[in-house]
C-alpha cells in the first residue's frame, strides 16, 4: 500500500496516459481526438517533472540556507515540449477547421464515407 | 569558418524561413531565395562530408558549453552522409518546384509553402547534425509540423484528412520517443549520445532502461513507417503536392532511419540488444513489408499511391539490412537509403510531370501518354528498372549488397523474400509502363505535350545519378562502409544468438 501512495504521481501519469491514448484511438470526433492527444502529452509532462524531484529538495531557486535542490533540467526540457505541444494542437485545430469547411462534418466515419462514395 | 559548418547547415534555412514567408507574393522571389538557400546547404553539406572523411569526427559545442552539459553537434561519416542526401535532394527538388508548385498550390500560399519547406529542411538537417537526444526530439517535431502543413496544401480535400491522420500518428510517435528519452535520462542523468553510450553498459539490466528503449523504438518506427506502423504514409504521399511528395519520400523516412541506426548501434550496447528481440522484429517487419506492401502496390489505381506503398516495401529492405546485425547488413541498409532516395525522387518527379500536363495520375487517365511525353516516360522506365534492381542501375547495387549480407548469415528465407520482392516490383512497375506505352492514346491525351524543360532537367539529373551510382559505386559503397565502421557495428549475426 505504501508503494502506491508514495508513487501516487506516477499512477496519475499512467492513468492520464491511458485516458489520452484511448480517446485518440476510440473517438471518431476529430476535436475529441486532439483533446485526447493533449491529455496524453500532459501525462508525459507530469512524468518528466516527477522525475526531476529530489527527495527533500527545494525548488531550484538559489536561496540562502538551502543545500539540496530539485533537478531543474527536466523542467526546462518540458518547457520546450509544451511549446511543441501547443504548436501541434494549433496546427491540428487549423486542419479540423479546414476539414469542416470542405466536408461539412468533423466525424471521422462520415468523412470516410464521403471519400469512398466518390 | 570551417568548424561552423555543422551549425550553419541548421541556422541558415531556419533564419531564411520567416524571411521567405514575408517576401512579396506573386513574383518568383520566394522561390529564388529558397533555391539559393538550398544550394548553399548542399554545398555546405558536401564540404562537411569531405572534411569528415579527411580529418575525422567534428565536434561543435553550441555556445561554448562543453558536452555533456551543453548541446554538442557531433558529425561523423554517418550523419555527414545523411545530411548530404537531405541537402542534395532539396537542391535538386527546388528547380523542379517552381512550375509544379505554381500549378498545384494557390498563388497566395506560395511564399508560405517555401517557408514551410525551409523549416522542414531545417528540422531534417538538425536531426542529422545533433549529438543530443532531446535535441533530436525538437528537430523531429520541427520537421514533422512543417510536413503536416506541406501535405495539407494538396489540391484534393483528402489532403486535409491525410495530413490530420499523419499529425495524430506522428505526434503519438514523437511523444513515445519523448517518454523513452525521459526514462533513459532518469537512469543516466545525461542526454548526450556519446555520454549515454559510456553509461548505459553498466545499467543495461535495469527495467527502466528496457522500457525506455522500447518506447524510443516504437516512436521512431512510427516516424519511419516501419511495417505495420506505416498506415499514415500512403495517403500522405498520395494527396500531398507533387513537390512535397518528392522531397518527403526521399528524405523524411531516411532521416528517421538514421536516428534508428544511432540509437541501435551508437547509444545502446550490443549485449543489451541481444537480450531483446530487436533484431528479430526488424527481420520479421522487413519481410512482411516487402511482401505485403508490394502486393498492396500492385492493386493501386493511383500511381502516387502505388509508389507510396512501394516506399513502404523499400523501407522493409532497409529494416531487413539492419536486422541482419552485421556490418555488411548495415552497409547494405545505408546504400539502399541513398539509392532509394534517388529512385523514388525520380519516380515521383516523373509522376509530378504527368500531373502537370494532364492534372491526374490515375491509371485510367494516363493511357498512351508514353508516346506524347517520351522523356518523362523514359525517366519512369529507367527509375523503375532501378527500383526493380536491374544490373547497371543503382537499385541493383543495394539489392546485391543486401543479398550478400543475407547469404553471409545463411538467412535463406530473407534471400527468397528479397528476390520475390523484386519480382513484385516488376509487376507494379510493369503496370505503369503498360498503361503509358502499350495502351492506345485516348482522345483527351492526344493534345498532351512533353513536360517543360524546368521539370525535365532535375528529373533527368536524378535518372542519370541512378545510372551513375549503378556503375561507379566508389562513393556510395565507400562512404556506407566507413559509416557502418563508425557506428561500431559488431558482427553478431542472427545465427549466433
Amino acid at each position: 500500500m505504501d508503494f502506491f501512495i508514495s508513487h501516487y504521481n506516477y499512477w496519475i501519469v499512467i492513468f492520464l496516459m491511458m485516458v489520452g491514448l484511448y480517446t485518440v484511438i476510440n473517438r471518431g470526433n476529430l476535436i475529441k481526438k486532439i483533446i485526447g492527444l493533449n491529455i496524453f502529452q500532459v501525462s508525459v509532462f507530469f512524468l518528466y517533472i516527477s522525475m526531476g524531484a529530489v527527495k527533500d529538495g527545494a525548488a531550484p531557486i538559489i536561496t540562502e540556507g538551502v543545500k539540496l535542490y530539485s533537478n531543474p533540467l527536466p523542467h526546462v526540457l518540458i518547457l520546450t515540449a509544451i511549446v511543441v505541444g501547443v504548436a501541434t494542437t494549433a496546427l491540428g485545430l487549423a486542419l479540423v477547421v479546414r476539414i469542416k469547411e470542405s466536408y461539412g462534418t468533423i466525424e471521422e466515419d462520415e468523412i470516410h464515407e464521403m471519400d469512398h462514395s466518390l | 569558418m570551417g568548424n561552423h559548418i555543422s551549425l550553419l547547415l541548421v541556422v541558415i534555412p531556419l533564419i531564411a524561413a520567416p524571411i521567405v514567408a514575408v517576401l512579396p507574393r506573386g513574383g518568383r522571389l520566394p522561390w529564388l531565395t529558397t533555391l539559393i538557400i538550398t544550394f548553399i546547404c548542399a554545398f555546405l553539406a558536401s564540404s562537411q562530408l569531405w572534411m569528415v572523411l579527411n580529418d575525422g569526427v567534428i565536434s561543435y559545442e553550441l555556445g561554448g558549453w562543453a558536452p555533456p552539459w551543453g548541446i554538442e553537434y557531433r558529425i561523423d561519416a554517418v550523419n555527414a552522409f545523411v545530411a548530404l542526401i537531405v541537402a542534395a535532394i532539396a537542391a535538386i527538388t527546388l528547380p523542379y518546384a517552381l512550375l509544379s508548385a505554381e500549378k498545384e498550390i494557390p498563388q497566395h500560399q506560395i511564399p508560405l509553402f517555401y517557408s514551410a519547406f525551409l523549416l522542414c529542411l531545417t528540422g531534417l538537417l538538425g536531426i542529422t547534425q545533433t549529438g543530443d537526444l532531446f535535441n533530436v526530439f525538437v528537430f523531429l517535431e520541427i520537421s514533422s509540423l512543417s510536413s503536416y502543413a506541406l501535405i495539407s496544401l494538396g489540391r484534393n480535400r483528402q489532403a486535409l484528412t491525410s495530413a490530420y491522420q499523419y499529425l495524430i500518428m506522428g505526434t503519438i510517435g514523437a511523444t513515445f520517443f519523448l517518454i523513452g528519452v525521459g526514462l533513459i535520462y532518469s537512469q543516466t542523468g545525461t542526454l548526450n549520445m556519446q555520454d549515454l553510450a559510456k553509461l548505459l553498459p553498466q545499467l543495461s539490466q535495469l527495467k527502466t532502461v528496457h522500457t525506455g528503449f522500447a518506447f524510443i523504438m516504437i516512436g521512431i518506427a512510427l516516424k519511419l513507417a516501419m511495417y505495420p506502423l506505416h498506415l499514415w504514409l500512403p495517403n500522405a504521399y498520395t494527396y500531398a503536392p507533387s513537390v512535397v511528395t518528392v522531397f518527403l519520400a526521399a528524405t523524411a523516412t531516411k532521416v528517421a532511419i538514421y536516428i534508428m541506426l544511432r540509437v541501435l548501434f551508437t547509444i545502446f550496447p550490443d549485449d543489451f540488444l541481444l537480450a531483446t528481440p530487436t533484431y528479430d522484429i526488424f527481420i520479421l517487419s522487413g519481410m512482411a513489408a516487402i511482401i505485403f506492401a508490394s502486393i498492396y502496390a500492385i492493386y493501386q489505381s493511383n500511381i502516387k499511391k502505388l509508389l507510396a506503398y512501394s516506399s513502404v516495401a523499400q523501407i522493409g529492405y532497409i529494416a531487413l539490412g539492419i536486422g541482419f546485425a552485421s556490418s555488411k547488413g548495415v552497409t547494405a541498409a545505408l546504400i539502399h537509403l541513398f539509392n532509394h532516395a534517388l529512385m523514388k525522387a525520380a519516380l515521383f518527379m516523373a509522376v509530378g510531370a504527368i500531373i502537370y500536363r494532364i492534372g491526374s495520375c490515375n491509371m485510367k487517365n494516363i493511357d498512351g501518354l508514353g508516346k506524347q511525353m517520351p522523356w518523362t516516360f523514359g525517366a519512369i522506365v529507367i527509375a523503375g528498372l532501378s527500383l526493380i534492381g536491374v544490373p547497371g542501375t543503382a537499385g541493383f547495387i543495394s539489392k546485391w549488397y543486401l543479398v550478400t549480407a543475407a547469404l553471409e548469415q545463411q538467412a535463406w528465407i530473407s534471400v527468397v523474400v528479397i528476390l520475390f520482392g523484386s519480382l513484385l516490383a516488376v509487376i507494379y512497375i510493369g503496370k505503369i509502363i503498360e498503361a503509358l506505352y502499350f495502351k492506345p492514346v485516348t482522345d483527351s491525351n492526344q493534345s498532351a505535350q512533353e513536360a517543360p524543360l524546368l521539370l525535365l532537367v532535375p528529373l533527368w539529373v536524378l535518372v542519370c545519378a541512378n545510372i551513375y551510382f549503378g556503375l561507379d559505386t566508389s562513393l556510395t559503397v565507400g562512404v556506407a562502409e566507413k559509416a557502418a565502421d563508425v557506428l561500431g557495428v559488431v558482427d553478431i549475426g542472427i545465427m549466433n544468438k
